[in-house]
């Protein structure tokens, strides 16, 4: 037994207590464990030889697809236009429903945070948890197939992703502004147009530029059920599995959603 | 009023007119309104509307709007149920593995961390990931997986990879640096670089996207069901496509419900971890 054992272990310094650590791993434990869990209830009903034969498929159809028809380019410059005017009017739509709920949600605003904020709040979690497609969906079969069903599909669900950030940044205006509209006489409207208005018009803009960049994204596949634009094009073509001309669609819809996110990225940095 | 009203001409053209907030030239600002407009118009213009078919179809309408206020759940509940366990087990497993494999081509899409060529290499996965929508992926992916549930995971977690990796290369480029600096100084290698200095400082982060984008995927996963992918978009693709709007309600309600949840939970988690 030599002296340096005999004295007091030496304290290492550690970054976690040992409960901490145990509890991390703990922690980990779970969530591996629901993977697995989760994993093993997904696939209960896969056919494994489709998915190891995927590779094989993907060769194929790449191969279909590969020299592009870019002759039938000249029979998408219509649909393509459609599907903008489903992403602006859409937006449009979107906007002029989304502001008045973004006031009625935002506590300094809202003319009751009782009735009338939970309510607004409703109205923007419901339209923000359904997406556009499934609008789409339920649209086209009420209204019928056409632009129309896109327009207020596209506008449905914008409400809500204008409305919540439009509110949170109502809410973080400077309220020294509105005391001192407020001390000279203003009314209600005069408070909103004069010291509310300017503070949140930068932010305004950007996300409405914003949206409208990801509802091109989304008017994009529309189509797919009767809801004009593009997508129907596109639903033409795999359904009689004509993947050349899926492929051009494809390319001119990944020019249009990088044109519209360099559009939307210009414009933002240039409002705030 | 009374005020305005007593003001001759000239001062009232010398008063204090607000501002214009954005664009400070008239020209351009009357340029952009009328291009605007001119769009307007231009745009109305080709959206056809069918009143017949409308006025047809408010009957239906109607009944979507009873079919949610009086849902159904009993006739469809298994059908629901199933959906549901797809789309929710759908949702976990894409989430998990995209975050593992998108922690990887974050730090390699991040300036500061990675040389040259890997970063333009994780970028243009990023790009490809980001650029297409989910559904399309889907289409792809149902043709060479075959329609369930599998395509659909496939589908979520290469979605996920662009969401993620981009966000945490971005957030890995905004680190202090001054501490990427002291944990060089003491000698450390590139691992350990990554493990002491831009791990401590991005994980509160990471784990707040990460339960963001599990939410994202719950709510793709309700979609892409309508083009084969499984989950209980396929359920609300068949209750819809059969008229029956009172189990179309129950499915968007539960779907409303479990949204919800996992955003109240999500910003409640959130809050503590950062």
């Amino acid at each position: 037994m030599s002296a340096v054992d005999a004295s007091p272990p030496r304290k290492v310094w550690q970054y976690r207590t040992p409960r901490a650590r145990l509890a991390l791993w703990a922690g980990w434990l779970a969530l591996v464990a629901l993977f697995v869990f989760c994993w093993q209830v997904m696939t209960k009903d896969t056919i494994w030889f489709f998915v190891l034969d995927a590779p094989a498929q993907a060769a194929d159809i790449g191969s279909r697809m590969m020299p592009p028809r870019w002759s039938y380019l000249n029979q998408l410059w219509v649909p393509l236009w459609d599907t903008i005017n489903i992403a602006t009017l859409g937006t449009l739509l979107g906007i002029i429903i989304a502001v008045p709920v973004a006031f009625l949600a935002a506590r300094n605003t809202t003319p009751s945070t009782t009735l009338v904020r939970p309510l607004a709040l409703l109205i923007i979690v419901a339209s923000r948890s359904i997406n556009s497609l499934i609008w789409a969906l339920l649209l086209v079969s009420i209204i019928g197939p056409g632009l129309l069903a896109g327009i207020i599909a596209i506008g449905l669900r914008s409400i809500g992703f204008i409305a919540k950030l439009l509110y949170e940044a109502i809410e973080e205006i400077d309220e020294g502004q509105v005391d001192a509209v407020k001390a000279t006489g203003a009314s209600g409207a005069q408070i909103i147009d004069q010291a509310i208005v300017p503070q949140i018009l930068p932010a305004f803009f950007g996300i409405s530029v914003f949206r409208w960049d990801i509802n091109i994204r989304e008017s994009t596949i529309l189509g797919l059920v009767g809801a004009g634009g593009i997508g129907l094009q596109l639903q033409a073509s795999l359904n009689v599995l004509a993947w050349p001309q899926v492929t051009v669609i494809f390319i001119v819809i990944l020019a249009t959603v990088v044109l519209s996110e360099w559009v939307s990225a210009k414009v933002r940095a240039a409002v705030t | 009023m009374s005020a305005a009203a007593t003001l001759s001409a000239r001062e009232r053209a010398r008063a204090w007119r607000r501002p214009p907030v954005l664009i400070q030239s008239a020209a351009w600002r009357y340029t952009i309104y009328i291009g605007f407009l001119a769009y307007l118009v231009l745009a109305s213009a080709s959206v056809e509307v069918n009143i017949p078919r409308i006025m047809e179809g408010l009957d239906r309408g109607w009944r979507f709007i009873e079919g949610f206020l009086v849902p159904d759940f009993s006739s469809r509940w298994t059908d629901i149920r199933n959906g549901l366990i797809e789309s929710l087990t759908m949702t976990v497993t894409s989430t998990v593995v995209g975050i593992i494999i998108s922690v990887p081509i974050g730090i390699g899409a991040a300036r500061n961390v990675a040389p040259p060529a890997i970063y333009l290499t994780c970028r243009a996965i990023i790009a490809v990931s980001r650029s297409f929508q989910e559904v399309i992926i889907a289409i792809l992916f149902v043709a060479m997986f075959g329609f369930g549930p599998f395509a659909g995971f496939v589908t979520l977690s290469f979605a996920t990879i662009g969401f993620l990796s981009k966000l945490l290369a971005e957030d890995i480029e905004d680190i202090d640096a001054r501490q990427v600096e002291a944990v060089r100084a003491t000698g450390a290698g590139w691992w350990q670089v990554i493990n002491y200095a831009v791990q401590p400082q991005v994980m509160p982060r990471l784990i707040g996207l990460s339960l963001y984008r599990l939410d994202i995927n719950f709510r793709e996963s309700a979609v892409i069901g309508i083009v084969g992918a499984g989950g209980i978009g396929a359920t609300l693709n068949t209750a819809i496509d059969r008229y029956e709007y009172d189990s179309a309600g129950a499915i968007l309600i539960v779907i409303i419900l479990i949204v919800m949840v996992s955003e109240y939970a999500s910003s409640i988690i959130r809050k503590r971890v950062q």
